[in-house]
């Protein structure tokens, strides 16, 4: 981890090295280039030049790809990169003056390199520590639960140059915090179970199955193997609904991929979504942690139904840490014959999984900027339709699923649809996963049953004078004391689970003013309504922040909120005013103390505005000065 | 026969893979746009040409035309949002018309007329962008770009050489060059290729043509964009 | 009562060229036509220094580069019912925000005493002088403006155009022609 950047001519077979481990592979360009940023700390030029070679690539395609993503830079770094998290519930539990405290302690300013290029400190969006911050990451390694005394031990090592990897363990202990399981979380997995489960019931459904079967692992197989039909009717039965937090029912999302047209020299790709992004969601993580067998048999199971011989788990860079076990895991599952060639001893039964590192942008959350990601491209969210069941990675039909929906899947094959469908409400079968943290006894993992109210969560965990209860992240919906008796369920409060609690101690406008700052980070710039919006977004809250609001602002605000809803590009600029027009209606004083001014002001501080012209003067007369409240005043 | 959708009241036939835009287009009707360019592969990222399917906001030059669909464009709520649109992409560069060669050559301006902006209302940005003057016979001024990607897509697709791209992310998003120095003299670029023609703004310019066409010749001085179209004819006669 | 009392209307240039008063004289003799509406107050015309209060319409050319573009403009503002930014530099700031890239401290250390040819140079700090801001900002981002007239400078016709449209009580456009950015 800790390592001195090499020289330009050690460098050159060291980037080829990278380039021949991943096959020369153009389509691999993010995974060689997080490769090449953890080998020499960042992409210089001269690697560029070596990856342009060797790839038959323009440089102009790797750079686009770099500058892109967050992990990856092009400009030197420190040789330790500090990131705190920045998560609305690190804010809370101090990290802005903990990163203060570092930042001081090194003589380092924040987005700065030290001059040295010992360390960078610099914030980074949610690394879904929220149970346990405030968290950080250390050349890509994570570390929660901060405290002042940690981050003096952290300068020191710093400051003694020590390798990260010689860093006592305990720094990087994370905890499951697994408060409640219920059918997924508790469930006592025997690896290949779920398979066998699909397997017989094949044979229990019956020659009739065979039919609609041409287009699997199954093709041209002898009768009496067939099921994945009868597999794909247990999803469906199973009443299965994506756990991303769109709720799309599987079983049609799978139906679709396994119907599509199957040009040749292609195949059907399963692909899990590990890209846990949304601000204050932390379950995939621990559900990679606890079950990751269940989620790697539910992408076996998937890849059964819909004929899918290549499967992804897209982790979400934040979660590096977690891939050496998940490697070990899916080595354990080939050697058990539950990946790889002739599955279950099946001839012609063959899908693998391979897991991609993304590299730091929320975006990639999003389906198909997940597929350009995994194609090795910037994360832009594509033009829809086509949609990826027919057109998805490298053109091929594809399913993307959650990593939750695919342990529920595993479960659905080994009990059966109906057992699934018995769980929860009507409309929204089985159990949720919630990441539980903020103002609360007991922040982490909560499995219930759909139909669980918010307020027996509340209870659960420990919370007491809640304020308010962000569900699903900035993306989704704030929701206020009155309506605590609502359900986490498609059909009431659909979540992808995150579950972030504000005591009537919290300030609902810097929550919002926080998850704009997030979205405007991540913003992918795609589209001009986005791009630019989420700037101007930024500002007004910043400028309310200042204490420079006025009506007009409030205005601005509701209009931007409209042309980001109908205009944007994707989900993230749909979503994007949602913390704000909810905390607006539903914490209005919040916004009220915001609004010190009646009429229109000034955007910037015309005072300050003047600072290098006194600077270079040296004057500091009255007129030297502009009152900023004078504003625009009528 | 040829099927039909309704634009704006209007029935317009299409062929079967035509975007509304092309179908509309092809029809002689105007919808605003600034990244679509009928030789490129549709982007769809500038949102210029926003219309209402059915109720539903999508852009018009990547949804296909669909038997019987209702598409609203020209009317005042999407105009407000298109000049809205316009308004931010003034803000978010240095657009300086007055002292422009693309002046009255410009896409952006002209749609700007087209949907009235009096002003670009929004708070300027101000970015710092570099101009690269260093190829002999072309001018690349990133304060003008609205990363409409069309000369990306004209280096890559027609001049087969990937001179341009964007990189960054967000409002960081940026044009760069071809080169490890950065610069446009050090790329393969040439004043024949496709993307040397493209820029619907003032980024790409060849050298020593500026002001050529004096004031009230230009292109948009002499006629509105859109305006050979009956959308235009329409609304000069009503 | 008669006769409508007549609007009174002020101008001025801030960070401008005066320009876009020019341009306010090309509309020519329909200025006779226009001061049976009006009357002016403030305005290089006038040498009024000061803005009455209750005054209709104020005209400002030019956007703020130091303190003192401030003052006038919050003045105007104070003291106007209707605010009208005429021209590029009042509504982007124009020719003198393409400062704006450049420190403030850069552009005077330059000025005043690296260039060739200066003698002991030094930047003038009498406080008499208003300071120039960091960077020139259009007159919209720091009060409320009502209209806009685009142009460098807009055309005798297009500012009589937006006047008329105003005391006609219409909204007013500019349409092709008139409607233009330099």
């Amino acid at each position: 981890m800790h390592c001195l950047e090499p020289s330009e001519a050690a460098l050159r077979p060291l980037v080829a090295g990278i380039v021949a481990q991943h096959g020369g592979d153009a389509s691999r360009m993010l995974q060689i280039l997080r490769d090449i940023q953890s080998l020499a700390g960042w992409i210089s030029p001269v690697a560029v030049d070596v990856l342009s070679a060797e790839l038959a690539v323009p440089r102009t395609k790797i750079e686009g790809v770099a500058g892109f993503y967050s992990f990856l830079s092009l400009q030197p770094r420190g040789r330790y990169r500090i990131l705190f998290s920045d998560n609305i519930t690190d804010r809370m539990l101090g990290s802005t003056a903990l990163m203060a405290r570092l930042c001081n302690s090194l003589w380092v300013e924040q987005g700065k390199t030290s001059e040295e290029g010992l360390v960078s400190i610099d914030t980074t969006s949610c690394t879904g520590l929220c149970d346990q911050g405030p968290a950080l990451l250390v050349n890509n390694r994570a570390m929660g639960r901060l405290t002042a005394e940690r981050i003096d031990q952290i300068a020191e090592l710093v400051r003694s140059e020590v390798a990260v990897d010689a860093w006592p363990d305990e720094f990087f202990i994370i905890d499951d915090n697994v408060q409640r399981a219920d059918i997924l979380l508790a469930a006592d997995f025997q690896p290949g179970a779920a398979l066998q489960a699909a397997r017989q019931r094949a044979h229990a459904a019956g020659e009739g199955m065979m039919a609609s079967n041409t287009r699997s692992w199954r093709e041209g197989l002898p009768a009496g193997l067939g099921g994945p039909a009868a597999m794909l009717d247990e999803i469906k039965r199973a009443n299965l609904r994506g756990r991303g937090g769109a709720g799309f029912t599987t079983g049609l999302k799978w139906e679709a991929c396994r119907n599509a047209p199957l040009p040749a020299g292609q195949q059907r790709i399963v692909v899990c979504n590990a890209d846990e992004g949304e601000p204050g969601t932390f379950k995939d993580r621990v559900l990679l942690t606890r079950q990751a067998d269940l989620v790697f048999e539910g992408m076996t199971v998937a890849a059964y139904a819909v004929g899918a011989t290549r499967g992804f788990v897209y982790l979400r860079g934040e979660y590096a840490y977690l891939r050496p076990q998940l490697e070990t895991v899916l080595a354990r599952r080939r050697q058990d014959k539950l990946l790889g060639r002739d599955i279950l001893g099946i001839p012609g039964a063959d899908f693998d999984i391979e897991i991609h590192l993304g590299a730091g942008a929320y975006v990639c959350g999003e389906e198909s900027a997940l597929i350009e990601s995994l194609e090795g491209k910037r994360g832009t969210p594509r033009n829809r339709p086509p949609f990826p069941v027919t057109n998805g990675y490298l053109d091929q039909p594809t399913i993307v699923n959650n990593v939750e929906t695919f342990a529920a899947a595993a479960l659905i094959a080994l009990h059966g649809g109906d057992w699934y469908a018995a769980i929860g409400t009507r409309h929204s079968a089985g159990s949720k996963l919630l990441s539980v943290a903020g103002d609360c006894a007991r922040p982490g993992i909560y499995e219930y049953p759909f139909g669980v109210s918010i307020r027996q969560v509340l209870d659960a965990c420990g919370a007491t004078k809640v304020q308010a209860v962000q569900v699903s992240g900035p993306s989704g919906i704030c929701v206020a004391p009155n309506e605590f008796d609502r359900v986490i369920a498609f059909e009431d409060i659909p979540t992808a689970g995150a579950f972030t609690i504000f005591d009537s101690t919290r300030d609902m406008f810097e929550v919002a003013r926080n998850y704009v700052h997030f979205f405007q980070h991540e913003s992918c710039g795609f589209c001009t309504p986005c791009r630019v919006g989420t700037s101007l977004l930024k500002n007004l809250m910043d400028k309310l922040a200042r204490g420079c609001g006025s009506p007009y602002d409030f205005a601005e605000i509701e209009k931007l909120n409209q042309l980001l809803q109908s205009m944007s590009h994707c989900g993230l600029g749909h979503t994007a005013c949602n913390p704000v027009l909810d905390t607006i209606a539903k914490f209005r004083p919040a916004y009220e103390a915001r609004m010190m001014q009646r009429d229109f002001t000034p955007a910037f501080d015309l005072d300050q505005a003047l600072s290098q012209a006194r600077q270079m003067t040296g004057r500091d007369d009255a007129a030297a000065h502009l009152q900023s409240e004078q504003g625009g005043a009528v | 026969m040829n099927p039909t959708f309704e634009l704006d009241g209007q029935a317009i036939s299409f062929a079967e893979g035509q975007t509304i835009l092309q179908a509309a287009t092809t029809a002689g009707v105007y919808i605003p746009h600034l990244c679509y360019h009928p030789e490129f592969k549709p982007h769809g990222s500038c949102k210029l040409c926003t219309v209402k399917v059915n109720g539903r906001q999508t852009a018009a030059c990547t949804m296909r035309a669909a038997l019987g669909m209702k598409v609203e464009s020209n009317c005042e709520e999407i105009n407000a949002e298109r000049r809205a649109l316009t308004q931010m992409l003034f803000v978010e560069g240095n657009h300086f018309c007055p002292s422009c060669e693309k002046s009255g050559h410009c896409q952006l301006q002209a749609t700007a007329y087209h949907l009235g902006m009096m002003s670009p209302h929004y708070d300027h940005f101000f970015p710092n962008r570099a101009v690269d003057a260093s190829h002999p016979e072309f001018l690349l001024d990133f304060n003008r770009c609205i990363l409409c990607s069309l000369c990306v897509r004209a280096s890559r697709d027609v001049d087969g050489k990937n001179v341009f791209a964007l990189s960054g992310r967000g409002i960081k998003t940026h044009l760069i060059v071809n080169a490890r120095s950065g610069r446009l003299a050090d790329t393969d670029f040439a004043a024949t290729d496709k993307a040397a023609a493209v820029c619907p703004v003032g980024v790409i310019l060849p050298k020593r043509q500026g002001f050529a066409v004096p004031i009230g010749e230009r292109p948009y001085d002499k006629v509105a964009i859109g305006a050979a179209t009956t959308v235009r004819a329409e609304e000069e006669a009503s | 009562m008669t006769e409508k009392r007549k609007l009174r209307v002020a101008t001025t240039s801030l960070a401008g060229c005066f320009g876009c008063h020019m341009s306010f004289l090309d509309i020519d003799e329909r200025l006779f036509t226009l001061l049976e509406h009006i009357e002016f107050d403030r305005s290089p015309l006038t040498d009024i220094k000061t803005v009455s209060p209750g005054t209709d319409i104020g005209l400002i050319e030019g956007g703020l580069c130091n303190a003192e573009n401030v003052h006038v403009l919050r003045e105007f503002r104070a003291n106007c019912t209707i605010l009208i930014a005429i021209g590029a530099c009042a509504i982007n700031g124009g020719l003198p925000a393409q400062r704006n890239h450049l420190p403030l401290t850069t552009i005077l250390e330059e000025v005043y005493h690296t260039s060739p040819g200066l003698h002991n140079g030094m930047i003038p700090n009498d406080p008499e002088l208003p300071l120039p801001l960091n960077q020139v900002h259009p007159i919209h981002e720091v009060v409320k403006i009502d209209y806009f007239i685009p142009g460098c400078p807009p055309s005798g016709d297009a500012i009589w155009k937006v006047l008329t449209d105003l005391l006609a009580g219409r909204e007013p456009t500019l349409g092709h022609g008139l409607m233009h950015y330099d």
